[in-house]
């Protein structure tokens, strides 16, 4: 398979106090860091010889200027060789898609939207700290359509004190009244530096205790396959299988991305290397013609394997069974009848509750 | 001709003896200022991380006293903890007198005492040292009180210095020149040297450390060890300088050492004496004893395949600690392993960190447990040290576990809280003595299970830290003691089973449950973990199954995190023991036997 690209576009209106990618408030810098994303085009397009997905991410991809998107959209055209068919997929905040810039988008070659809904309920969204409401959110949605859009894909999130479970079936019945091709539903991680993980090592008032959160996985899970839906990956609903993100399944498979701007990392099947997280860094290090690159590792045979394990498992591909250790053997059948585990077609293949153990399974089943 | 005086120093644990030690070695020359380093007779990792001295060492240290006189100083450095009091006393039997170290902010201290007892049993010269003047919070007065009051010594003759600035260390060396006797013996008598030490060289075979105390020993001479009366021809003597010496002669008075191609140090015993074949002296000299283990616990490779690397190991180690036996083991839950004797809780702590350190081995060591004795009805008296062979309750007409007299020295205001610990592990035969005012010294007999089971800990905390403690074996007296066994659902644990007294049996199976609880890992399904007397279930606790484990997001920048995290938790888990179904760590077998962690 054809490797990935992928563009971090580290710019947010606000930091929502659960995230804990890499961004920054303020618009003045996107200058200097298309700038810098010039250069480092200019340094690694011949690191790869094509690509089938082009994915932009962030941060708030959709927040650019028309005339920024255009300008990085056709700098990457230029410069990097993708296939007619490939997958184009723009992150996009419901408060800036309007039916003109939905137009723009898709006019540029944008062939999916991965739209940040999060939830259609005015009060979790102001808990989560989003600036757009509910109505703004379904009209983007309904813009998106209009402009022609026919793969779109919206983020959720749930599992948390201040969505019960009732709330949280409102807010999915919503999302599946748009039919949209794609699904992500985070379950709420407690990130590392963000107001959440501070504020609930005060007083654990946010994330659902973990039996409540598993049943909530499992409803969400269960109800979206009834609907026809893949559960494809612990957080990921595809329509059918060929809508799943192309881009994605790059990571969980080990197949080769190309990261650019800050934060972004890449891999090329043996080594894996980071940009730095600092927007300044970044335009330092290009602007002195260096890469921006803060650190890489070569992964070990063993390393390769372990995250073969680790990604397959959360998955419905699953695991190759022959690349399982011939002592995982009594692990398997365990796990097989404790009812987390399928064999199929010389595959591991976790089951609903499978994914939910999806962070333990590689210790049962490696070396 | 060069004088000779032989001495020790003893100390309660941190009064500083190892800085007076260096600071003496310095004082002399010995080293020059930019070899130096602390600790320096402490060699291995474990003492200088601890602080503590765990093997006897000796060195010899060339001084010229303020008249011009030549002198060859022998310190034998010695071990301070009670695990070791038989090799103290050995290093104690070679030397004429002692430098009594007490800190002069922490003052006179439980194993001050007992290292001053041990002095006077060997009619030693005693120098007081007080050391730390430099101290905010030193009290000299009344560390010279509690010299004459405790330990009944001429506070006048006391030295005052301070090791850590080097104050007073000459006024040290002077008085082991001018105030111990020189060593007594003749050269023409036949030959008998106290071994108070071996240790193994890959190069050389044992180094036996010995005090010659009449006669002489040369290289080409053949030597014999009185106690198993092996002989061997001695190929090298000489002395310790910071290294060893080789010398012509060892002589009447001298402390050196003997290479003879012993091959191991179990070859050799500490206190045994040597002699010359052709010449032997016709008794040795006093006071041999071998010493017994008194604390017992098993070992197990934590993955079953590592039994052969255990085995090279033990066989390697125990190369240069004769202290240490063992032998083979094994148990339904861990496999193969070895049953181990050890001299007391700190030599098996040592054992353990030293042969995961040194020899890489990753062990589980079950809980230890002292030697219990049953006659049975049929009139058999047996001995156990594992609880795995406890025998059938109703075949018991008996039971003995062995007492310990328990010397603890404590600030007065302590009493209450002291008293009632030892009470609750079942102490009795109280006595108490106040030797200064303000401090009181409580003596009881307790049994030595009750000690291993975290006494000192506990006795540290009710105390602040001010408590010292120390203790001899008494005797085995009768009790009534109940096999507990542990159940992890259900299926018994034999490697978790104690012998413990009727009355704390149940007090001590809700610890366990509760400890095992904290130290097993959730799983997919539910244990059960339970405390059983006989077919008596009388404690349990509950692990609750886990029901989720996932992280929501897994893109390019998490992979790597949530590798390294899986690498260390595949580590982790290499420490772990699958007993039935049920994943146990380590660190739960011994767990069992320890508290709250306070």
């Amino acid at each position: 398979m054809l490797p990935g690209l992928y563009v971090h576009v580290p710019f947010c209106d606000s930091k929502c106090p659960y995230c804990g990618f890499y961004s920054i408030p303020s618009k003045t810098p996107v200058a200097g860091w298309l700038k810098g994303l010039e250069k480092e085009i200019f340094h690694t397009k011949n690191r790869f010889e094509r690509f089938d997905t082009l994915y932009l991410g962030g941060g708030t991809p959709s927040m650019l200027s028309d005339r920024d998107l255009e300008r990085i959209l056709s700098l990457i055209f230029d410069h990097y060789p993708l296939t007619p068919d490939a997958e184009i997929t723009l992150e996009a905040n419901p408060c800036q898609v309007t039916l003109a810039k939905a137009d723009f988008i898709r006019s540029l070659g944008v062939n999916r939207i991965n739209l940040g809904v999060q939830s259609f309920d005015d009060r979790v969204l102001k808990f989560l700290g989003r600036r757009h409401s509910s109505q703004r959110a379904e009209d983007a949605v309904r813009h998106l359509r209009s402009a022609g859009f026919q793969n779109i894909g919206l983020d959720l999130i749930y599992g948390f004190k201040a969505q019960p479970m009732k709330a949280w079936m409102t807010t999915l019945k919503k999302a599946l009244s748009f039919e949209p091709e794609h699904l992500s539903c985070y379950q709420l991680t407690l990130e590392k530096g963000t107001v959440f993980k501070r504020r609930s090592q005060k007083n654990n008032s946010i994330i659902l205790p973990e039996k409540t959160a598993a049943a909530h996985f499992l409803a969400t899970s269960a109800f979206l396959e009834n609907k026809g839906y893949v559960h494809y990956e612990v957080s990921n609903f595809a329509l059918n299988k060929s809508l799943e993100s192309r881009h994605n399944r790059k990571y969980w498979r080990h197949i080769p991305y190309l990261g650019l701007g800050p934060s972004a990392h890449s891999f090329d099947g043996k080594q894996r290397w980071w940009n730095v997280r600092s927007v300044r860094e970044y335009c330092k290090a290009l602007n002195e013609n260096r890469l921006p690159v803060e650190g890489n590792e070569t992964l070990t045979k063993e390393q390769l394997h372990l995250e073969s394990l680790a990604l397959g498992v959360r998955t419905r591909h699953g695991v190759d069974t022959t690349i399982l250790p011939p002592a995982s053997g009594n692990a398997l059948f365990m796990l097989q009848r404790q009812g987390l585990l399928k064999i199929k077609r010389g595959h591991a293949i976790p089951t609903r509750r499978g994914y939910l153990m999806a962070d333990h399974l590689p210790l049962w089943l490696s070396p | 001709m060069k004088q000779i005086r032989n001495f020790s120093i003893i100390a309660h644990i941190d009064h500083g003896k190892s800085t007076l030690a260096d600071r003496m070695i310095q004082a002399t020359g010995l080293v020059e200022t930019r070899d130096f380093r602390d600790q320096l007779l402490d060699n291995m990792d474990i003492e200088r991380e601890r602080g503590i001295t765990i093997k006897s060492q000796a060195i010899t240290l060339p001084y010229v006293d303020r008249e011009g006189r030549e002198f060859a100083l022998n310190l034998i450095d010695t071990p301070g903890h009670v695990d070791f009091s038989y090799e103290v006393s050995r290093a104690l039997a070679s030397c004429e007198g002692v430098l009594l170290l007490v800190d002069a902010a922490q003052g006179v201290e439980a194993q001050t005492m007992a290292n001053l007892f041990a002095a006077m049993e060997h009619d030693l010269e005693i120098i007081p040292v007080i050391n730390k003047i430099d101290l905010p919070s030193a009290d000299v007065e009344s560390v010279k009180e509690q010299i004459e009051m405790d330990l009944g010594l001429d506070s006048e003759t006391a030295i005052l210095c301070s090791a850590k600035e080097g104050t007073g260390v000459d006024d040290v060396l002077e008085a082991i020149v001018n105030r111990l006797p020189p060593p007594l013996g003749s050269e023409e008598d036949p030959l008998k040297a106290l071994i108070f030490d071996a240790h193994y060289d890959p190069f050389r075979g044992t180094i036996v450390s010995c005090r010659i105390f009449s006669g002489h020993v040369r290289p080409g001479d053949t030597i014999r060890l009185m106690f198993n009366n092996a002989t061997y021809r001695v190929e090298e003597v000489g002395i310790f300088h910071l290294s060893r010496e080789p010398r012509k002669t060892l002589s009447a008075g001298e402390v050196g050492y003997i290479i003879s191609g012993i091959k191991t140090v179990s070859d050799t015993r500490i206190g045994d004496t040597v002699t010359l074949a052709d010449n032997p002296a016709p008794e040795p000299l006093p006071g041999f004893k071998e010493v017994k283990p008194v604390v017992f616990a098993s070992i197990y490779p934590v993955a079953s395949d590592e039994y052969r690397s255990l085995v090279e190991a033990l066989e390697k180690y125990k190369l240069n600690d004769a202290a240490l036996i063992f032998q083979k083991d094994s148990s339904a839950a861990l496999g193969l392993g070895f049953r181990c004797g050890f001299l007391g809780l700190l030599h098996l702590e040592i054992v353990q960190e030293r042969l995961e350190r040194e020899f890489d081995q990753s062990l589980i060591m079950t809980a230890p447990t002292v030697q219990y004795r049953f006659e049975l009805t049929n009139g058999d008296h047996i001995t156990v040290d594992n609880p795995l062979y406890y025998p059938d309750p109703a075949t018991i007409s008996k039971a003995f576990e062995p007492f310990i007299r328990a010397s603890i020295m404590i600030p007065e205001r302590y009493m209450g809280a002291v008293m009632e610990l030892c009470l609750e592990r079942r102490g009795t035969n109280s006595k108490f003595h106040y030797p200064s005012p303000g401090r009181i010294e409580i003596q009881f007999d307790m049994p030595l299970a009750e000690v291993i089971y975290d006494f000192y800990d506990k006795l540290k905390t009710v105390t602040q830290g001010y408590g010292s403690f120390d203790y001899e074996l008494l005797d085995y007296r009768e009790s009534d003691l109940v096999k507990l066994d542990i159940l992890l659902n259900g299926e018994k644990v034999d490697a978790l089973c104690q012998i413990v007294h009727r009355d704390g049996a149940r007090a001590r199976a809700l610890q366990a449950c509760k400890r095992l609880k904290e130290e097993i890992p959730r799983h997919m399904f539910k244990i059960a973990i339970q405390g059983a007397i006989g077919g008596t279930i009388i404690a349990r606790s509950t692990v609750n199954a886990f029901r989720k484990d996932v992280t929501a997001k897994c893109y390019g920048g998490d992979i790597t995190r949530k590798r390294k995290l899986l690498e260390k938790q595949k580590k982790g888990k290499k420490r772990m023991k699958m007993v039935g179904s049920v994943t146990v760590p380590q660190s739960a077998f011994v767990a069992v036997l320890k508290s709250d962690n306070n």
